[in-house]
């Protein structure tokens, strides 16, 4: 199973699902991590957490915990 | 309809995702007319503004930046409530301002589904149309309007860009019919809310039901089933179970479909380039969130905002006290001694002083964060600085305003309004008092250069210096398992999530960035100033009462006679000393000074005597209030620094009734442990009152400290005593 987390710099690859049902996966889902979207990762924080997305054409931050949870399919070669 | 004679104030609020220009539409409509104040039982800030459209007066509420009107807490509930007119204090909404961002729409219109979920007159404002020009960004605003019913009316609230249009747009939607229901769930969500309704109540607006289903665990839900009792639960537990059933999965599905009505709708009416255009923004991000570039540009804003804040402010703090001074002066000029002119010269001015005094510092760090804040900065520092955050279980939220609170903590507190998590705030409120701020300064040094001896440690490291470095960090340190116990007892939770965006940078708005100063500045004076001036007042008339002052009056005004006659210095000089030890009677023998000896078998573990006793309590308006005390009680009249050679020489003499001297060395740090970790500052506890809306974590607040610092005390001078045994 991938996760954003797993994401190299650069890279992009669609959402599959978010996991859990509280209030961490319902927040990263309001920001528009919906299946299906597709989420690149910008860069990293100095000490390497946390993650900078582009996602919906907006930046968005997460530490490394929270994009654990978006699962994605295995970025295409 | 005719038009009445006085029109009705019409009720509207305004509403939008964080950096969106919220604020700046909501001051470029309102200008200047806007009050600041609490939401009852909450730290929910409310601002409301006024102005006048056409004559017809209406009421604009601005309600906190959020991504969602899915209410976890109580804070989220208030947004809620003020909408569908469940606010007391706030009445009936007539319609809604939504603004959202032309640049990024997509994800804005999530909110804006949840808002027309709301039944009310609304009208849709899309700001930045500027920058989703920039980004090649064409939206059709005629079909977007028609398609979503709304009036829709694009906007550069910056640049005070169609204001006219916005406010003749809220007049129209007032008056419009009003629109078919916004329902964009399946019919068998609908009829699960229609079931629910019949089993709670008709009269349940249809937005709180909808929330009931859609948040299990949320505040609705936790509030209604305290009121309803446990079959609610077990009620929309069944309920969610039919509707995934029916493929339609709680909480997931909301967001799944809010999310595809938001494309459809944009589906033709925006035409967005297929590759994202690398902006100006973009080419600036990659250096400033860059591991190394980004780190040293961080260091540099950082460094410069305190430096701006401890230094910087200074000389304006030094001028404020000499206009103080210099009004002091003008005053006892007109009035004889007595109590009169006491009360005026020690207690009014010297309090008008001592909350304008806080200004310079005020104005001077929210400059610098209503500028970072705005340009899309301070979402940067707080990602640069999230890592070394967590470690002590905050968010990088929290550092600047702990990082200003070594300047002082009354900016640093009001400062903690950025951060949106309740428990992450209270948190930094509560140990922002512990870093060591310019104010702790004096009492270091008198200690430090009246009692260490000048020698070198281990032969190359100064004593002086390393015991006053040791006394600035000792606080920071002492802060970490404070705030780790907190947030493992009174603040425990699961780990708030840090799922920020990162806005696109901009050039500030001069008019915001004022107007967020002034904002602060004002809510200081008026909310805090009061009561810091209050306690000014009461210690002074603490330290006044109940004693006759009459002689030492007769002696201040033989002094002015003696000045404005030219006598010679040592008849002077015999009458301020004769003034001086008139004084330290009156203190001694005042309700601080019997405070003061009631309290000694309480500190005498500490190995203090009475008159540090006095200190400490006098000097509860101000920890640097303990300079001058110590020099009235040592008979060196008020006037003293913590410079000063006579203090030091009084207080080396100082002894106890059988000769020992009272100010040993563990004595002396003794006394910086404890204003190291001490309330001292009734500024601080008076701004936490207003910050946190609750007089119970200023009460914390100060005992918590206290019992830190009397402990901390108490352990230096055993440690102490032991070590120079």
């Amino acid at each position: 199973m991938h996760t954003l987390a797993d994401l190299s710099l650069g890279d992009a690859a669609r959402i599959v699902e978010i996991l859990g049902e509280d209030a961490v996966a319902v927040r990263l889902m309001e920001m528009g991590l919906t299946e299906g979207e597709e989420v690149q990762l910008l860069g990293t924080a100095p000490l390497g957490d946390p993650l900078e997305f582009s996602v919906r054409g907006y930046r968005l931050s997460l530490r490394k915990a929270e994009a654990a949870r978006v699962v994605i399919a295995r970025p295409a070669a | 309809m005719l038009a009445a004679s006085s029109p009705r104030t019409l009720t509207v609020a305004c509403i939008g995702n964080p950096n969106t220009g919220k604020s700046t539409l909501f001051s470029a409509l309102t200008g200047v007319h806007a009050v600041t104040g609490n939401f009852p039982g909450v730290t929910v800030e409310k601002k409301i503004g006024s102005l006048k459209v056409q004559g017809i007066p209406i009421r604009l509420i601005d309600l906190p930046g959020t991504y969602s009107l899915s209410p976890r807490t109580l804070d989220e509930m208030v947004s809620v409530d003020v909408l569908l007119g469940r606010q007391a204090d706030v009445g009936p909404i007539d319609a809604v301002v939504c603004i959202a961002d032309a640049s990024n729409l997509e994800r804005h219109l999530y909110l804006v589904s949840q808002v027309l979920d709301l039944g009310l007159p609304t009208v849709l404002v899309l700001n930045m149309w500027d920058v989703a020009k920039d980004r090649g960004i064409h939206i059709d605003v005629d079909e977007l309007s028609r398609r979503l019913g709304l009036p829709v009316v694009t906007c550069e609230a910056h640049r005070r860009q169609n204001l006219d249009a916005v406010k003749q747009a809220l007049l129209d939607v007032v008056e419009k019919p009003p629109r078919p229901p916004h329902r964009v769930f399946s019919t068998e969500f609908y009829a699960e809310i229609d079931a629910l309704r019949q089993e709670i109540g008709q009269d349940t607006p249809h937005y709180i039901a909808e929330r009931l289903l859609l948040d299990p665990g949320g505040q609705i839900e936790n509030g209604l089933t305290r009121e309803v009792g446990e079959r609610l639960s077990t009620w929309l537990a069944a309920s969610r179970e039919r509707l995934r059933a029916a493929g339609c999965k709680i909480p997931a599905i909301e967001a799944k479909v809010r999310y595809h009505w938001a494309r459809e709708i944009l589906n033709g009416v925006q035409a967005a380039p297929s590759l994202r255009v690398t902006t100006r923004s973009d080419r600036i991000d990659q250096y400033l969130t860059h591991r190394v570039t980004g780190l040293v540009v961080f260091c540099l804003v950082m460094f410069v905002v305190f430096q701006a804040i401890s230094f910087g402010a200074a000389p304006l703090m030094d001028g404020i006290e000499a206009v103080q001074g210099w009004v002091g002066d003008a005053v006892s000029g007109f009035l004889p001694p007595g109590p009169l002119r006491s009360l005026l010269v020690d207690g009014v001015i010297a309090g008008v002083g001592g909350v304008l005094v806080f200004l310079p510092q005020i104005v001077l760090l929210f400059l610098f964060i209503a500028l970072l804040e705005d340009c899309g900065y301070m979402a940067r520092a707080a990602f640069l600085m999230d890592k070394l955050m967590t470690k002590v279980g905050l968010s990088g939220k929290s550092f600047v305003p702990l990082m200003s609170s070594f300047a002082c903590a009354v900016p640093g507190i009001m400062a903690t309004r950025v951060i949106e998590n309740r428990r992450d705030r209270m948190t930094t409120i509560l140990v922002a008092p512990l870093m060591s701020c310019s104010a702790r300064l004096p009492v270091y040094v008198l200690m430090v250069y009246a009692f260490l001896p000048p020698i070198l440690l281990f032969g190359w490291l100064p004593l002086q210096g390393t015991v006053l470095f040791a006394m600035t960090t000792l606080g920071a340190v002492v802060a970490i398992p404070v705030a780790w116990v907190l947030k493992k007892t009174l603040f425990r939770g699961e780990t708030p999530p840090f799922v920020m965006e990162l806005p696109s940078y901009k050039w500030p708005s001069p008019r915001l960035v004022l107007h967020r100063v002034y904002d602060r500045a004002k809510a200081f004076v008026v909310r805090a100033g009061t009561l810091i001036f209050a306690t000014r007042v009461l210690v002074w008339a603490a330290s006044f009462f109940p004693m006759d002052h009459a002689r030492e009056q007769e002696l201040a005004a033989h002094i002015e006679r003696l000045e404005a006659g030219g006598a010679n210095d040592a008849e002077r000089e015999a009458a301020v000393a004769a003034l001086n030890a008139e004084s330290e009677r009156l203190l001694a023998q005042s309700y601080i000074g019997r405070l003061g000896h009631l309290i000694e078998p309480a500190i005498r573990p500490l190995g203090w005597d009475w008159r540090i006793g006095i200190g400490v309590i006098a000097s509860f308006p101000a920890r640097e209030v303990i300079i001058s005390t110590l020099g009235t009680i040592y008979s060196l009249g008020g006037d003293v620094s913590e410079e000063d050679t006579g203090l030091r020489t009084a207080m080396r003499e100082a002894s106890w009734p059988d000769g020992r001297p009272v100010f040993t060395i563990p004595v002396a740090v003794s006394i910086m442990v404890f204003f190291a970790l001490c309330a001292q500052c009734a500024s601080t506890l008076m701004v936490i009152r207003r910050e946190t809306n609750h007089w119970g974590w200023a009460a914390f607040t100060f005992v918590y400290m206290t019992a830190l610092a009397y402990v901390g005390a108490w352990i230096t001078q055993v440690v102490g005593s032991w070590l120079a045994a």
